[in-house]
C-alpha cells in the first residue's frame, strides 16, 4: 500500500501542469474558474491547443490519436486540467461519440470522423434524452424507419447541450417498435444541416443558453450513418455512459473552486475584518475540504484498481464517485454564494456568456449565483443521483 | 500508487481474521470473552502474542516485528469486525506507543519484551476531568523528590486502565495547566503505593478506569521522553491511535453494513423482502458511501501517520477523524433504523456495533474538536500526500 506517485509520475504531472498553465489562454481559464460560459471559439481554441500536443484524446486507441498512458497518468492528466481551470475537451466529441466510433464504428466512419472529432473540426452533440425519456432513457420514442438506403427520422430530443454549435448529433433512435424497450434501439449519426432539423434554445435558470431542444421532421439519414448493428444501440450507449462516468467526480474542479473561495473570502470585508476571519465559515469550508480529500482517495483507489479488478464485479468505490462528487461540486457553489453575500443579487448583464459591466468592486460575484444555479444540474445529468443509488443497490448490494 | 496488501500483509490479515472469527464468531462468544474480571480473555491475549500481533509496531531490535501502520490497519480492521475486547489499542498502540516513541533504551528493553510476549499490559492515562480532548490540559502535578518525582492528581476514562500492569501518565513538571511546555510522561506501576484504580464497564462492552494518584513516587528512569517535553510524544501517540481507530471503525462499519443489507434481503413485510423498497435501498447506499469514504480515510491515515511534516500530518489525522466520526454516525444510526425494533435490542449484534461506533466518535477528539484543528492548521495542505 503506497499512495505516493513515482518520480516518473511526478515528472509527468509537472509537465502537464506547466503546459496547461502556459499554453492554454489565461482568459479562457479565468472564465472556467469563475463559472462563466465559454464562447464557441473558446472551446475550439482550447481543444486545438491540446490536440496540437496530442493531448485532446489521450484515452483513445493509439492509432486514432490516443496515448498509451497508464490509468494513473490519465488520472493525473485530468486532475491537472481541472486544477488549472482548463476546459475539458468537448465531452460529446472526445468522451462520447469518439470512443463509440473507435470501438464500434466501421472503418469508413472512423476515417471520416475521428480526426475531426479530436480537433473539434466537427462539433458533436448528444441526442439521447427526450421529453418523455429522462431517467427512463430506454422509453425513448424518436423513431427511424428504413426506406431504401435511408432512415427517416421523426421525433424530438431535449437537453441537447451546446447543440446550437453542433455540426453533428449522435442519436439513440427506435428502429424496431415491436421489440421490448432496450432491444429496438439504434445508434445513428446525423448531420445537423439535414433538412427537417430544428434547434430551439432552452434558457436554463441562470440565464445561459446551454441546452436545446432538437426536432426531427422526416429527416433523411443515410444508412451508412448507423453505428455498429441495427438494434444494438443500447449496448453502445451503455459503453458511452460508462465512459462518461470516468472522472465524473470532478475533484480537481472542486479543489480549484475551494482555493478560489478561500482567496475571495480573505478579500471580502465582514465585521471588523474579512469573511475568512469567521471561524464558522472556515469550518464549513474545512468540512467540504475533508470530504473532498476522502473522495480523492476513493478515486485513487478506483484508478489503482483499474485493470486489476474482475470487470464483471462492480467496484463499490467507483459507484459512489458520481454521487459524492456531484454533491461536493454543489457544496462548493453554495460556499461561493455565501462569499458573494448580498452582491450575489446582481444578475449578469449579458446572459449569453454571463459577463457584466456593473460598477461594483466584486466583478466575480454576479457569476456566483449563476454558478450555484447551474450546478444544480450535476446531480441530475449523467443518470440522476437517485438512479445511481438504484444501480448501486442492485449491482453492488444485490437488493 | 497502489492500495494492495503485500503477501505478508495478506497472510497477517487471513491469520487475524481466522482468530477473530473463531473467538468472536457470535454475540454469545463475545459475552463469554468478556465475563472475567479483566473484561477480556487472557487466553485470546496469549493467542495474540503467539501470532505476533502484540509485537507489530516495535522494531526487531526492540523485540518486535517491525511492522508499520498498514499492519496495524489490517489488525485493527479485523478486531473491529469481531468487536474484540482485548486491550490491543491500550497496550500496543497507546502505552506501547509512548514507550516506543519516547522511552530510553533501558526503558524499552525493560518494557517492550513483556508487551510482545503478552505478559505485560499498558494503559495511557492522559484524560482529566477538565481536559476534554486537549492533550496539553494537564492538572496532575509533580514535585521533585531526590532523583525522581512524586505525582499528585487524577486521570479519567483510562481505557483498560484496570487491567494494565503499567500506566503511562502525563503530568505537569512545570508551567501552568494549559501550557504546551512543561508536560512530562511517566511510566507508573499500577500497583505502586498511592495509585488507586477504580475500574468500570464502558458502553461498548469494554473497560475503563478512574485513577487517583496521591504521593506516587517514580524514579528518573521512568521518565518517557525529555523532561517538560512530553506533549509531542503524546500527540504522536494519539495520531497513531486515530489511525488505528479509523481502521477499527472501518472493520465495524463493513460488518454492520453487511449485516444490514442481509437483513433487508431476508426481513419480510407487506409480503416482500423490505429491501425491495426503494427508500430503504437508498439508505443502504448512503451507508455504503459513508463506509467507502471512511475506508479511503483509513488508508490515508496509514499513509500520513508517518509523514515527516508535523503540521500536515496533524491536519491530515484530524481530517481523518472528522470523516470517520461522520461515517460512524451515518452507518450506525442508519443500521439501527433499517433494522427496526430488533436493532434496538441488547441481543442483536448490530446494536453492539452501533454502540462501539458511537464510542469511537468520542475517543481522541470528537468531530467539532478535529474540525477546529483542521481549521487552525489552515486547512488540508495541497501537498503532503501524492504531492
Amino acid at each position: 500500500m503506497d499512495l505516493r506517485f513515482t518520480p516518473e509520475e511526478i515528472a509527468f504531472r509537472d509537465e502537464v501542469r506547466q503546459f496547461f498553465r502556459t499554453e492554454v489562454p489565461a482568459e479562457i481559464r479565468k472564465k472556467v474558474s469563475e463559472g462563466r460560459g465559454m464562447t464557441r471559439e473558446d472551446y475550439i481554441t482550447s481543444q486545438r491547443v491540446l490536440n496540437a500536443k496530442g493531448w485532446a484524446v489521450p484515452h483513445w486507441p493509439r492509432e486514432w490519436g490516443g496515448q498509451d498512458w497508464t490509468p494513473i497518468q490519465r488520472y493525473i492528466f485530468t486532475e491537472e486540467m481541472l486544477l488549472a481551470a482548463v476546459p475539458l475537451p468537448l465531452q460529446f466529441n472526445c468522451y462520447m461519440v469518439g470512443p463509440v466510433i473507435a470501438a464500434f464504428g466501421n472503418q469508413a466512419q472512423k476515417e471520416k470522423h475521428l480526426a475531426k472529432i479530436a480537433n473539434l473540426d466537427e462539433w458533436w452533440c448528444q441526442g439521447f434524452s427526450e421529453p418523455g425519456a429522462g431517467s427512463d432513457l430506454a422509453s425513448l420514442k424518436t423513431k427511424a424507419v428504413r426506406e431504401g438506403d435511408h432512415y427517416i427520422v421523426n421525433g424530438q430530443k431535449t437537453w441537447t447541450t451546446l447543440g446550437q454549435y453542433a455540426d453533428w448529433i449522435f442519436c439513440l433512435v427506435r428502429t424496431d417498435p415491436a421489440a421490448k424497450k432496450q432491444a429496438g434501439i439504434s445508434f445513428i449519426l446525423i448531420d445537423m444541416k439535414t433538412p427537417g432539423i430544428t434547434v430551439r434554445p432552452i434558457i436554463t435558470l441562470e440565464g445561459r443558453h446551454e441546452v436545446n431542444e432538437v426536432f426531427f421532421d422526416n429527416v433523411k439519414v443515410p444508412v451508412e450513418n448507423l453505428v455498429g448493428e441495427e438494434n444494438k444501440g443500447w449496448d453502445y450507449a451503455k459503453f458511452l455512459l460508462a465512459n462518461e462516468r470516468t472522472g465524473i467526480a470532478r475533484i480537481g474542479l472542486s479543489k480549484e473552486r475551494l482555493a478560489r473561495i478561500k482567496r475571495l473570502a480573505k478579500e471580502m470585508p465582514a465585521g471588523e475584518g474579512t469573511l475568512w476571519d469567521d471561524r464558522d465559515f472556515r469550518e464549513r469550508v474545512a468540512e467540504v475540504e475533508i470530504e473532498l480529500k476522502a473522495l480523492e482517495i476513493t478515486q485513487m483507489r478506483v484508478v489503482a484498481a483499474q485493470g486489476k479488478r474482475d470487470p464483471n464485479k462492480p467496484d463499490p468505490a467507483s459507484s459512489i464517485l458520481k454521487i459524492k462528487g456531484s454533491q461536493l461540486q454543489q457544496a462548493t457553489t453554495e460556499l461561493l454564494l455565501e462569499v458573494a453575500g448580498p452582491f450575489a443579487l446582481a444578475a449578469p448583464v449579458r446572459s449569453g456568456d454571463l459577463t457584466n459591466d456593473w460598477p461594483f468592486d466584486y466583478d466575480w460575484a454576479d457569476a456566483a449565483a449563476a454558478s450555484y444555479f447551474n450546478n444544480r444540474k450535476v446531480s441530475i445529468y449523467g443518470g440522476s443521483n437517485e438512479i445511481q443509488k438504484n444501480i448501486i443497490a442492485k449491482a453492488v448490494l444485490g437488493l | 500508487m497502489d492500495f494492495d496488501l503485500s503477501s505478508e500483509q495478506t497472510q497477517l490479515k487471513d491469520g487475524v481474521e481466522r482468530l477473530v472469527a473463531a473467538t468472536y464468531g457470535s454475540l454469545e462468544q463475545r459475552k463469554a470473552q468478556g465475563t472475567g474480571p479483566l473484561g477480556f480473555s487472557e487466553k485470546s491475549w496469549a493467542q495474540f502474542a503467539e501470532m505476533g500481533l502484540l509485537g507489530i509496531p516495535f522494531t526487531e531490535e526492540e523485540g518486535g516485528f517491525g511492522g508499520g501502520p498498514v499492519e496495524t490497519l489490517v489488525v485493527m480492521e479485523a478486531l473491529g469486525r469481531g468487536l474484540a475486547l482485548e486491550p490491543y489499542l491500550a497496550t500496543v498502540v497507546l502505552g506501547g506507543g509512548a514507550v516506543r516513541l519516547g522511552g530510553s533504551d533501558e526503558l524499552k528493553q525493560r518494557i517492550i519484551p513483556g508487551i510482545v510476549e503478552g505478559s505485560s499490559r499498558l494503559a495511557l492515562a492522559f484524560t482529566e476531568k477538565q481536559s476534554r480532548y486537549d492533550l496539553n490540559d494537564v492538572a496532575t502535578t509533580t514535585r521533585k523528590a531526590g532523583d525522581g518525582f512524586v505525582l499528585e492528581g487524577a486521570k479519567s476514562v483510562v481505557i483498560n486502565g484496570d487491567s494494565a500492569q503499567h500506566l503511562v501518565v502525563s503530568a505537569r513538571t512545570s508551567g501552568n495547566r494549559r501550557d504546551r511546555e512543561g508536560i512530562s510522561l511517566f511510566l507508573v506501576a499500577a500497583d505502586a503505593p498511592g495509585v488507586k484504580i477504580h475500574g468500570y464497564a464502558t458502553q461498548d462492552g469494554g473497560r475503563a478506569a478512574e485513577i487517583a494518584l496521591s504521593g506516587v513516587q517514580v524514579g528518573a528512569a521512568e521518565l518517557i521522553g525529555p523532561l517538560d517535553r512530553g506533549l509531542p510524544i503524546l500527540e504522536r501517540v494519539c495520531e497513531f491511535a486515530i489511525a488505528a481507530l479509523a481502521a477499527e471503525a472501518v472493520g465495524i462499519m463493513e460488518a454492520l453494513h453487511g449485516l444490514t443489507v442481509e437483513y433487508l434481503k431476508t426481513r419480510q413485510q407487506f409480503g416482500a423482502p423490505i429491501g425491495n423498497f426503494q427508500v430503504l435501498q437508498h439508505r443502504a447506499v448512503d451507508m455504503l458511501i459513508a463506509l467507502e469514504q471512511a475506508r479511503s480515510m483509513a488508508a490515508y491515515a496509514a499513509m500520513m501517520v508517518e509523514h515527516d511534516d508535523a503540521a500536515e500530518r496533524g491536519a491530515a489525522l484530524s481530517a481523518v477523524k472528522v470523516q470517520i466520526n461522520r461515517s460512524c454516525r451515518i452507518v450506525g444510526q442508519e443500521a439501527v433504523q433499517l433494522h427496526g425494533g430488533i436493532g434496538m435490542t441488547m441481543e442483536y449484534l448490530g446494536a453492539h456495533y452501533f454502540k462501539r461506533l458511537t464510542m469511537i466518535e468520542s475517543l481522541f477528539g470528537d468531530t467539532a474538536h478535529h474540525l477546529r484543528r483542521v481549521d487552525v492548521a489552515g486547512g488540508l495542505a495541497a501537498g503532503g500526500l501524492a504531492a
